[in-house]
C-alpha cells in the first residue's frame, strides 16, 4: 500500500505495478471534428482516479472508448492487459462483465422497478435462485440507502435517487472497476454529498477501481485519488489534488478557481468586436 | 415482468386471430375437409370449355352435387378434359346423363350443368372414374354472333 | 451549383441510402441470427405483443368493421344497377382479403405500433438506457430489437386475419341487415368465388410480409435515432411515412406476383 501511494506521488505514473486500465496514444473524432488526439493515461488498481475537464471536450466519450462502445481512430485501450478493440464479441462482453458504468441520467430501465433494475443484470447473468438474488439485491439497495423505495418505479425518484438506484445497479454484479459519468451533475448539494460519500466508501470497502468523469472540481478534488485534466484534445495536467492546486499552470488555475476569464477567453473566437459592429451589415 | 393480465391478454389476442384465419378458412372460403370417402371422381370430355374454372359448381337443376377439380388437355385428341369431384350423397346418374357447360344469368361465372339421363335395365349407374360421354361445350358468343350473320346473309339471297 | 457538385451530392445521397439499407440488414441480422433462450426469450415477446398486437386490437376492428360497411354501400349503390346486388358478397370479401385487409392493417399498425415502437426506442437511446445494456455485457440487439421484431411479425398477419373478417361481417351488416339482400345468396356467392389458396394464404403472405417491414423500419428508426427530442419527433414521422410507402410499393409488387399472371 505504502509502494503504491508513494508512486502517486510521484510525477510518473506509468511505472505503478500492473495498473487496470491503460490507455496508450489514443485518438479519436466524430467526422472530421477531433475529440482526442494521442492521448495516454493510467488507472491504478482500487484507486478513485477522476477525469477533468471543461463540458464539451468528450469526456464521456473517453468512457465509451474504454468501455468499446466507440473504436478511436489510433491507440488503444488495455483493460488488465486485454486489448478492448481488438477482443471477439463474446470475450467483449465477458470483460464487460468485469466493469460497469454509471451513467449521467441514471440509465434505468424505465418500464420496470427499482429491484427488477438492480436484478436485472443479476438475472441475466447467473443461475441463482431467486431467493438469493433477492437478498443481493436488497443489501445492494441498502448499500446506497434505498431499500424502503425498492418497489417505486424510476419515474417516481428523484433525480439523486434515481441516480443512486443506478448506481445500486451498477455495483450488484460485484465488478472490479465502475466508470462515473458526470456523477455530480445537477444534483443539489445533498444527494451531492451522499454520491461523494458513496463513491469513496465503495471504492475502500469493495476495492473497486473508479473512474469518475467529471467538472465539479471541489467534489472531485475532494475524493480522487489521482486526477488527469483534460483540454484542447490533450491531457494538460495529471497529479494528486493537492500537486494540481499547487499547480501554477494558468489553464489549470483558470479551471480550478473557475475564473470567468483567463487562457480559456470569455468570447468565442470572433471578428473584432468594434469593426463588425461599424460595419454595414449587408 | 409478466403479469397474469398480459399474458391473458395475449393468449386471447392470439386466440381471436387464429379463430378468424379459421372462420376465414371454413366458413368464408368455405373449405371443406375432404377425404376420399365421401367423393368419386367423373372424367368427360369436351370439345370447348370457355370460360369453365377450376372448383366451378357442377349442378342438377340447379342443386350442387360436385365441383369441377381439374381441368386438363388430352395429349393425343387435343381436346380439353375435365375432371369432376362429385358428392357421395348423389351417385345415381345413369351413364346417359349428359353434361353440358351454362352461364348463370348473361354475364355470370360459368358452370357445368348434369341432365341426368333415362334409365333403363340395362343401363348401369355413374361411378368412381368413369367417363360421361354425352357432353356439349361453352357456347361461344363470338361463333353464335358469326352463325347468325352466316344464316342472315344466306336468306338474303 | 456546378455540375460536378450535382454529380457529387446525387453520389453522396446513394452511398449514404445504400449505406442505410446495409445498417438496417446488419441491425436485423445481429438481432435475429442467434438461437434464442425460449426460456428468456418467450416473455419478453409475450410481453411485446401485448404491446403491438393486444393495444392495435381496438383500432383494427373499429376500423375494419366501418371499412367493410362502407365497402358495401358504395358497391350495393353501384351493383344495383346492373341488377347484380348479389355480387356484393364476393366483392365485399375479395377487396378485403386481396388488399384492404394487409394493407390498411399495415397502414394502421405503423400508425399505432410502428411510430410507438420508434418512440421507445429512440426514447431508450437517448436516456442511455440501450448503452448501460451494452455495458452489462447484454446486447440490446438481442434484448431489446429482437422481441419487439418477433412480436410484430406475429402480430400483424393475426390483424390482418381480424381486419377482414370483421369487415366482412360489416359488408354483411350493411348488404343484408339494412339493404335486404339474401342472406344465403350474399354467403352461398361468396363462399363459392372465394378460394382459400388463392385469397386466404396470400393475404396471410402479404400481411407478414408487411409485418416485417413495418417493424424493420420502425425499430431501425429509432435504433439509429439522432438522441434528442428532436431527433426522435422527425424520426417518428419518418418511420409512418417510411414504413407506409414502403407497405403501398411492396403491395403492388405482391400483388403483381401474386395475381398478375
Amino acid at each position: 500500500m505504502a509502494a503504491i501511494s508513494s508512486n502517486i506521488m510521484s510525477e510518473t505514473p506509468t511505472v505503478l505495478q500492473n495498473p487496470l486500465v491503460e490507455i496508450n496514444h489514443l485518438a479519436f473524432g466524430w467526422g472530421k471534428k477531433v475529440i482526442y488526439d494521442d492521448i495516454s493515461l493510467t488507472i491504478p488498481r482500487g484507486k478513485v482516479t477522476a477525469i477533468m475537464g471543461p463540458s464539451g471536450i468528450g469526456k464521456t466519450t473517453l468512457l465509451k472508448l474504454i468501455g468499446a462502445q466507440l473504436t478511436p481512430d489510433k491507440g488503444e485501450v488495455l483493460f488488465d492487459g486485454l486489448n478492448m478493440h481488438t477482443l471477439s464479441r463474446t470475450e467483449l462482453y465477458q470483460v464487460r462483465k468485469r466493469m460497469s458504468m454509471l451513467f449521467q441520467s441514471g440509465a434505468l430501465f424505465t418500464d420496470m422497478n427499482v429491484f427488477d433494475n438492480v436484478a436485472f443484470a443479476l438475472r441475466e447473468h447467473s443461475s441463482l435462485p431467486e431467493s438469493i438474488i433477492r437478498s443481493i439485491v436488497l443489501m445492494k439497495l441498502q448499500a446506497v440507502g434505498l431499500r424502503g423505495a425498492a418497489f417505486m418505479m424510476p419515474s417516481e425518484l428523484s433525480g439523486g435517487m434515481q441516480r443512486r438506484a443506478a448506481l445500486a445497479r451498477a455495483i450488484a454484479l460485484e465488478p472490479e472497476m465502475v466508470l462515473y459519468d458526470e456523477p455530480f451533475a445537477g444534483q443539489d448539494p445533498i444527494s451531492m454529498g451522499m454520491l461523494v460519500k458513496l463513491i469513496r466508501e465503495l471504492s475502500d470497502s469493495l476495492k473497486l477501481t473508479s473512474v469518475v468523469v467529471s467538472h465539479d472540481v471541489k467534489e472531485v478534488l475532494g475524493i480522487a485519488d489521482y486526477v488527469y485534466v483534460i483540454a484542447n484534445k490533450k491531457v494538460i495536467a495529471e497529479g494528486t489534488p493537492e500537486q494540481l492546486r499547487a499547480s501554477d499552470n494558468p489553464q489549470l488555475i483558470q479551471f480550478i478557481q473557475g475564473a470567468p476569464d483567463g487562457p480559456v477567453p470569455f468570447h468565442y473566437p470572433a471578428a473584432d468586436y468594434q469593426q463588425e459592429l461599424l460595419s454595414e451589415s449587408n | 415482468m409478466l403479469t397474469r393480465k398480459i399474458e391473458l391478454l395475449v393468449g386471447l389476442f392470439l386466440l381471436s386471430g387464429v379463430l378468424a384465419f379459421c372462420v376465414l378458412v371454413f366458413n368464408v372460403a368455405n373449405v371443406k375437409v375432404d377425404t376420399k370417402d365421401n367423393h368419386y371422381t367423373l372424367v368427360a370430355e369436351f370439345n370447348n370449355i370457355g370460360g369453365l374454372k377450376v372448383r366451378a359448381p357442377v349442378k342438377v337443376g340447379g342443386v350442387v352435387v360436385g365441383r369441377v377439380a381439374d381441368i386438363t388437355l388430352d395429349d393425343r385428341k387435343l381436346v380439353p378434359i375435365v375432371t369432376l369431384t362429385m358428392d357421395k350423397r348423389y351417385d345415381h346418374f345413369p351413364e346417359t346423363s349428359s353434361l353440358s357447360i351454362l352461364t348463370s344469368g348473361l354475364l355470370g361465372e360459368q358452370f357445368i350443368g348434369l341432365t341426368p339421363g333415362f334409365v333403363d335395365d340395362d343401363i348401369e349407374m355413374l361411378g368412381n372414374g368413369d367417363r360421361v360421354e354425352d357432353t356439349r361445350g361453352a357456347l361461344i358468343l363470338e361463333d353464335l354472333i358469326g352463325q347468325l350473320l352466316y344464316s342472315m346473309s344466306s336468306k338474303d339471297k | 451549383m456546378s455540375p460536378i457538385n450535382l454529380i457529387a451530392a446525387i453520389g453522396r445521397y446513394a452511398i449514404e441510402l445504400v449505406s442505410s439499407y446495409g445498417k438496417a440488414g446488419l441491425m436485423l441480422w445481429r438481432a435475429i441470427a442467434h438461437i434464442p433462450n425460449p426460456k428468456k426469450g418467450v416473455p419478453l415477446v409475450i410481453k411485446q405483443m401485448y404491446v403491438l398486437g393486444v393495444r392495435s386490437m381496438v383500432i383494427i376492428l373499429v376500423s375494419g368493421l366501418f371499412i367493410g360497411m362502407v365497402l358495401a354501400l358504395q358497391g350495393y349503390n353501384i351493383l344495383v344497377d346492373f341488377g347484380t346486388e348479389d355480387s356484393l358478397g364476393p366483392m365485399v370479401a375479395l377487396s378485403l382479403l386481396r388488399e384492404l385487409g394487409p394493407v390498411v392493417t399495415a397502414l394502421l399498425f405503423a400508425g399505432r405500433a410502428g411510430s410507438a415502437l420508434t418512440a421507445e426506442i429512440g426514447l431508450m437511446k437517448s436516456t442511455e438506457q440501450l448503452s448501460s445494456l451494452e455495458m452489462m455485457a447484454i446486447d440490446p440487439l438481442r434484448q431489446i430489437i429482437a422481441p419487439r421484431f418477433w412480436a410484430g411479425v406475429i402480430s400483424m398477419p393475426l390483424l390482418a386475419m381480424m381486419f377482414s373478417l370483421v369487415g366482412i361481417f360489416g359488408g354483411h351488416l350493411v348488404g343484408v341487415e339494412w339493404k335486404g339482400i339474401d342472406t344465403g345468396a350474399f354467403w352461398s356467392i361468396l363462399q363459392a368465388s372465394i378460394e382459400w389458396r388463392e385469397d386466404i394464404v396470400n393475404c396471410l403472405i402479404k400481411s407478414t410480409v408487411f409485418g416485417v417491414v413495418v417493424t424493420w423500419i420502425a425499430l431501425y428508426r429509432g435504433y439509429e435515432v439522432q438522441p434528442n427530442p428532436e431527433g426522435i419527433s422527425r424520426a417518428t414521422t419518418s418511420t409512418v411515412v417510411q414504413a407506409s410507402l414502403a407497405v403501398l410499393a411492396l403491395d403492388f409488387l405482391l400483388t403483381a406476383l401474386m395475381f398478375g399472371n
